[in-house]
């Protein structure tokens, strides 16, 4: 159970939290554009790297906010919180 | 008690208090302090339970939570009886009473004690190969199979005890209350330090505690007088919460640790009564300090499972700390010094030491000169081959042990005994290190796993990290405190202590036999009856990884978890295959670390604490008129309202019929509210409903359909444009929640440019909704300056309205495709609008209706229910709803998923209607729906999603998805069903009024 730093509100239990899956994923802007396979690319594939992995969370029973988590996926150390629109503090 | 094996010098036993309890009905006494196992044994009862396998007698091997044996069902009330308790860890109290498991008809004369005499027949993994043919015939061995399943028996009837959550934060939190605990907790606490200790026994000290050997000395105290005055000490400490009888059950990342407190099992069964039993404290600490110690490994020797047959050290608690003699001729056999102790122990209260068998060629340490002195016998260099007695142990056979230690050699010699200790050496309780997802490392020296690295802030101190000499313990443990901690100085700098060293170790995980290990039954899981003859089996077989071995042979897989020999399982399986047991890795150590009550996770979240329940502001009117609900999401809602002794099929085509032929109300107000305001409103709906938005005017309402990226629909519902920037939107009733998510997220992550505010209104609205033919007479009676005329308030259309002093919103919209008005109030006033619009209603037969007729009118007009005609993989083209996708409009959420290769299919799924051949058939919902039964395999093209008997139409009516369906209009089908096929063809979706000339009626 991870003890997340909300950018918002400060360090509050993973209960409080519910996770959105890969962050960075940007939707096009011109989707007319995109063949199927480029927009099956944006709405289905999505990374499962064992690592640091950055991550959309939502603070769902706290002030609602969406923020981004650096979090090492193979022992669950969360390196950074940001917020939504900010570059990821590391890489 | 027929044999005095009760000594009086223990300082933890209150001789002054006798308790009386029963075991397998007959009434015996035991004393304030004592476990169930204390008691037990002081009444020279050994046999307790029968293995799960073979039915073998078995006796109380240890004094703790590793108990294997010793697991009794607790008390005879069928709704507080508990199973698998282990009697080494129940403290006694008035009244208690427990039963053995796994025997019948008695614990002394048990028939599947035949198994014992099969066991040839049956080795590992005997279920799996022999239940495998012929394949049909497992539901017929499942019968027996699961009758000889388990251990006890569960409860029958709900649990009547209370049971409780909290939270703990902490500076740092101690796991184990031994002597390095009492060390960290004191030093913690000294150095400001909000410190919390936890013990899971009625009281700290640990093995220290009844340490009260020449040999072991601090400061020149005798090792456990010391360690009493450190407990003492500890009281004056105010930064110290000490919590004893409290196990920590889980340690997860972040340092949150479960643990769970017992209140009451130790109490008698009247002062028990309305407490709350057990409590889960929710820990988040700081810092960790583990300090769980270690537990004696046994030794495995052909027949070593018989009742009598003892941990070493838990006969020296039984003697040094319970009083209680285990045996009056036993014998110690050992690997290794600390069953010298016991030796010690046991003769200075005058028992019996027949000998130690010690498998080692000598040992110099001064605990077994001592033992000497005192004249104990010993055997260097011999094992144990044989142990005789079925139901309790009577004598042992030992032979000399070869120089490489794999066979024996010489003459067998017999000794009689009535209890054998035996020490295998220590395992470190590194169960809550793993579990946090520590590493371990494997040290050579003494076959022990160690914490290495660990993912927490947290040490493990004292045996649980492979200290296990008194000098090193407190050393060791008092500097690594100190830098954990940053400290410079404790209480611990420059003890003087003395203490016995181990210099001479010898390790054999299976020990020889003069017979062949064939015909030999060295037992390796005590429950489970696994031995070291099935694990090698398993590797014979193949089996390689120590996880497929585990659950091939079941070793290591009882409510003990195999906390006793699970290093003898590791050790046999990495000489066997030559690996070496660093390389071999253990298996994984999975919260909880002791058995949880059921009661103790769920905490008071029971009966209708279980979920959040919702009522409407109406709802007390629904109870008053004898409404059945129904659970839509964690709301109630009314289903029907049954008048005298109506089916609910007889309520609800009266309530379908009396709103279309009159006047019918509704509760709406379970609805999703959401208030969406903002300059940017307009755009935002754009974006998420495929309609266009851009263009309704203020104080009109328009339907909209909500979408998934992936193109399928989510959502639906009306919203209504209360001003330039102010719009009302409604969701379906179990989908409030997501939909206001879903808004928020795109609103943050995608078009945070956007300027637009979302506020959930649910539960601030009440909604009454009123329809059919009369439905403006009677809105016009409760609102009479109100100008109902179509004109001024046609269909879909919105007005501000007030009733006296109350204001209102009444929206013109319809789910039933009859003339509608819903009118929405702050909640507080809904009750008794609703009963105004009742009785202006009543000359007109206002009938309230639930959601059962609310489905079927709308169906009756092939209206959809978003989760219930759709399921995630519709789009609104299969719906058969193009016409709600916007043409103009570049983007909004899903739109270029409606033209991806798979969702312009045309033999997609595709929303029709259906109406049976014979039209008084209802088809079941969810029936699905072919073409020609003949072929095979049976193709599926579809299945039924609405279905109802409409008494406006008097005949069956149902909605499904079908392959193609938009083309086959017309088209004959069949249902099958179990005991007969049911003709249905298909048609449009909308059966009545399908111009809507209703809607202005």
């Amino acid at each position: 159970m991870f003890l997340i730093n909300c950018p918002y509100c400060g360090e509050r239990d993973q209960s409080e939290f519910s996770s959105g899956g890969e962050a960075h994923i940007v939707r096009p802007k011109q989707p007319k554009e995109l063949s199927d396979d480029q927009w099956a690319e944006f709405l289905f594939m999505r990374k499962n790297i064992k690592g640091v992995q950055f991550e959309r969370w939502n603070h769902a029973h706290g002030c609602r906010k969406w923020f981004n988590m650096a979090r090492d996926t193979s022992n669950d150390k969360i390196h950074a919180v940001y917020k939504m629109g900010e570059k990821p503090p590391i890489k | 008690m027929s044999k005095n094996l009760r000594i009086t010098n223990s300082k933890f036993i209150d001789q002054t208090s006798r308790i009386s309890f029963k075991f397998d009905g007959k009434t015996l006494y035991g004393f304030k302090g004592d476990t169930l196992a204390s008691a037990l044994l002081a009444n020279d009862i050994h046999l307790v339970g029968r293995s799960f396998k073979y039915h073998r007698p078995r006796g109380i091997m240890t004094c703790g939570s590793e108990e294997p044996n010793a697991i009794v069902q607790l008390g005879n009330d069928p709704s507080m009886t508990e199973p698998n308790t282990r009697a080494t860890e129940i403290e006694l109290y008035e009244g208690l009473e427990a039963t053995s498991q796994n025997c019948w008809p008695s614990v002394n004369f048990d028939i599947g004690a035949i198994n014992n005499f099969f066991s040839p027949f049956i080795p590992a993994a005997f279920y799996y190969k022999t239940f495998m043919w012929p394949a049909s015939f497992w539901e017929k061995y499942e019968y027996f199979i699961r009758k000889s399943a388990g251990l006890g028996k569960s409860p029958t009837k709900p649990d009547r005890d209370i049971y409780d959550h909290r939270y703990l934060h902490c500076d740092v939190l101690i796991i184990g209350g031994g002597i390095s605990g009492i060390i960290a907790a004191k030093t913690a606490a000294q150095n400001n330090l909000n410190t919390v200790l936890l013990e899971d026994k009625n009281n700290l000290g640990g093995t220290t505690i009844f340490q009260n050997n020449e040999c072991f000395k601090i400061n020149n105290s005798y090792s456990n007088e010391w360690l009493s005055k450190e407990i003492v000490s500890l009281n004056s400490l105010k930064n110290l919460t000490i919590k004893t009888r409290t196990t920590l059950a889980a340690y997860h990342s972040y340092n949150y640790l479960l643990a769970r407190e017992n209140l009451t099992d130790h109490l008698s069964l009247n002062e028990k009564k309305d407490k709350i039993r057990q409590r889960l404290w929710k820990i988040r600490a700081k810092k960790v300090i583990i300090a769980t110690g270690a537990m004696e490994r046994p030794l495995i020797f052909n027949n070593n499972d018989r009742p009598g047959i003892i941990l070493s050290s838990s006969i020296k608690k039984y003697i040094d700390y319970y009083g209680v003699k285990c045996g009056q001729k036993i014998s110690l056999f050992t690997n290794n010094d600390t069953a010298y102790e016991t030796a010690i122990s046991l003769s200075k209260s005058g028992v019996n030491v027949n000998s130690v068998i010690d498998i080692r060629d000598k040992s110099n340490s001064s605990i077994v000169k001592e033992a000497e002195k005192l004249g104990i016998k010993i055997h260097w260099k011999h094992t144990v081959v044989n142990t005789n007695g079925y139901k309790k142990i009577k004598s042992i056979e030992l032979m000399k042990l070869s120089d490489d230690g794999t066979n024996v050699v010489g003459n067998k010699l017999n000794e009689e005994c009535d209890c054998l200790g035996i020490s295998g050496g220590w395992t470190p309780r590194v169960h809550l290190f793993t579990q946090s997802g520590g590493k371990l490392k494997f040290r050579d020296k003494d076959n022990v796993f160690l914490p290495t690295k660990s993912k927490s802030e947290q040490i493990s101190i004292g045996s649980c990290n492979g200290d296990f000499e008194l000098d090193d313990v407190i050393k060791n443990s008092n500097n690594l405190i100190k830098e954990f901690l940053n400290i410079n100085s404790s209480d611990y700098e420059n003890l003087e202590i003395n203490c016995s060293r181990e210099i001479d170790k010898k390790n054999i995980w299976l020990l020889p036999s003069d017979k062949p290990l064939g015909k030999t039954k060295p037992f390796l899981d005590f429950q489970n009856d696994s031995t070291a003859k099935d694990v090698k089996l398993a590797l014979r077989e193949g089996f390689k990884s120590i996880e497929h071995v585990k659950r091939y042979t079941t070793t290591g897989m009882g409510t003990d978890q195999g906390k006793l020999s699970n290093m003898h399982a590791l050790g046999i399986i990495a000489e066997t295959a030559e690996v070496k047991m660093g390389e071999l890795g253990t298996t994984t150590f999975r919260p909880p670390y002791t058995p949880l009550t059921f009661g103790t996770i769920v905490g008071r979240n029971v009966g209708k604490f279980f979920d959040i329940t919702r009522k409407t502001p109406i709802h007390d009117w629904h109870v008053e008129k004898k409404a059945e609900f129904e659970n839509v999401g964690q709301w109630k809602r009314a289903w029907y309202y049954p008048k005298e002794n109506e089916t609910m099929h007889q309520a609800v085509q009266r309530e379908s019929k009396a709103a279309r032929d009159s006047a019918g109300i509704l509760d709406a107000s379970t609805l999703g509210k959401i208030d969406i305001q903002g300059t940017d409103s307009s755009e935002f709906l754009n974006r998420v409903y495929t309609n266009d938005w851009s263009k309704l005017e203020i104080g009109k309402c328009r339907y909209g359909l909500m979408l998934n990226e992936d193109g399928m629909v989510y959502d639906d519902g009306v919203t209504t444009r209360l001003g330039e920037n102010h719009y009302l939107m409604t969701t379906t009733t179990g989908g409030a929640a997501n939909v206001l998510s879903k808004m928020e997220d795109y609103l943050q992550t995608e078009w945070p440019e956007l300027d637009v505010y979302f506020t959930s209104v649910t539960d601030h609205y009440g909604t009454v909704s009123i329809c059919g033919p009369n439905s403006k007479k009677i809105l016009s009676k409760v609102i009479p300056d109100l100008d109902l005329s179509d004109e001024n308030f046609p269909h879909m259309s919105f007005k501000n309205a007030m009733i006296g002093k109350i204001r209102c919103r009444v929206m013109r919209i319809s789910f039933t495709g009859e003339q509608s008005y819903e009118i929405n109030v702050q909640s507080g006033y809904a009750k008794s609008l609703w009963e105004k619009c009742f009785d202006a209603g009543k000359e007109f037969n206002i009938t309230p209706y639930g959601t059962e007729t609310m489905h079927l009118l709308r169906a009756e007009k092939g209206f959809i229910i978003a989760g219930q005609d759709t399921d995630g993989t519709i789009t609104p083209v299969d719906l058969q709803m193009d016409w709600i996708i916007s043409k103009k409009k570049y983007d909004f959420v899903g739109k270029r998923s409606l033209y991806r290769t798979d969702t312009i299919r045309e033999d997609r799924k595709q929303l029709v209607g259906l109406l049976t051949d014979d039209p008084n058939e209802v088809l079941e919902e969810g029936a699905q729906i072919v073409e020609d039964a003949n072929k095979k395999p049976v193709e599926m093209l579809g299945h039924v999603t609405s279905s109802y008997f409409s008494p406006n139409l008097n005949k069956s009516i149902a909605l499904a998805v079908v392959k193609s369906g938009k083309k086959l209009n017309g088209k004959k089908m069949i249902v099958p069903m179990k005991n007969k096929t049911i003709g249905v063809t298909i048609t449009e979706t909308v059966f009545l009024d399908k111009k809507n000339k209703r809607l202005n009626a």
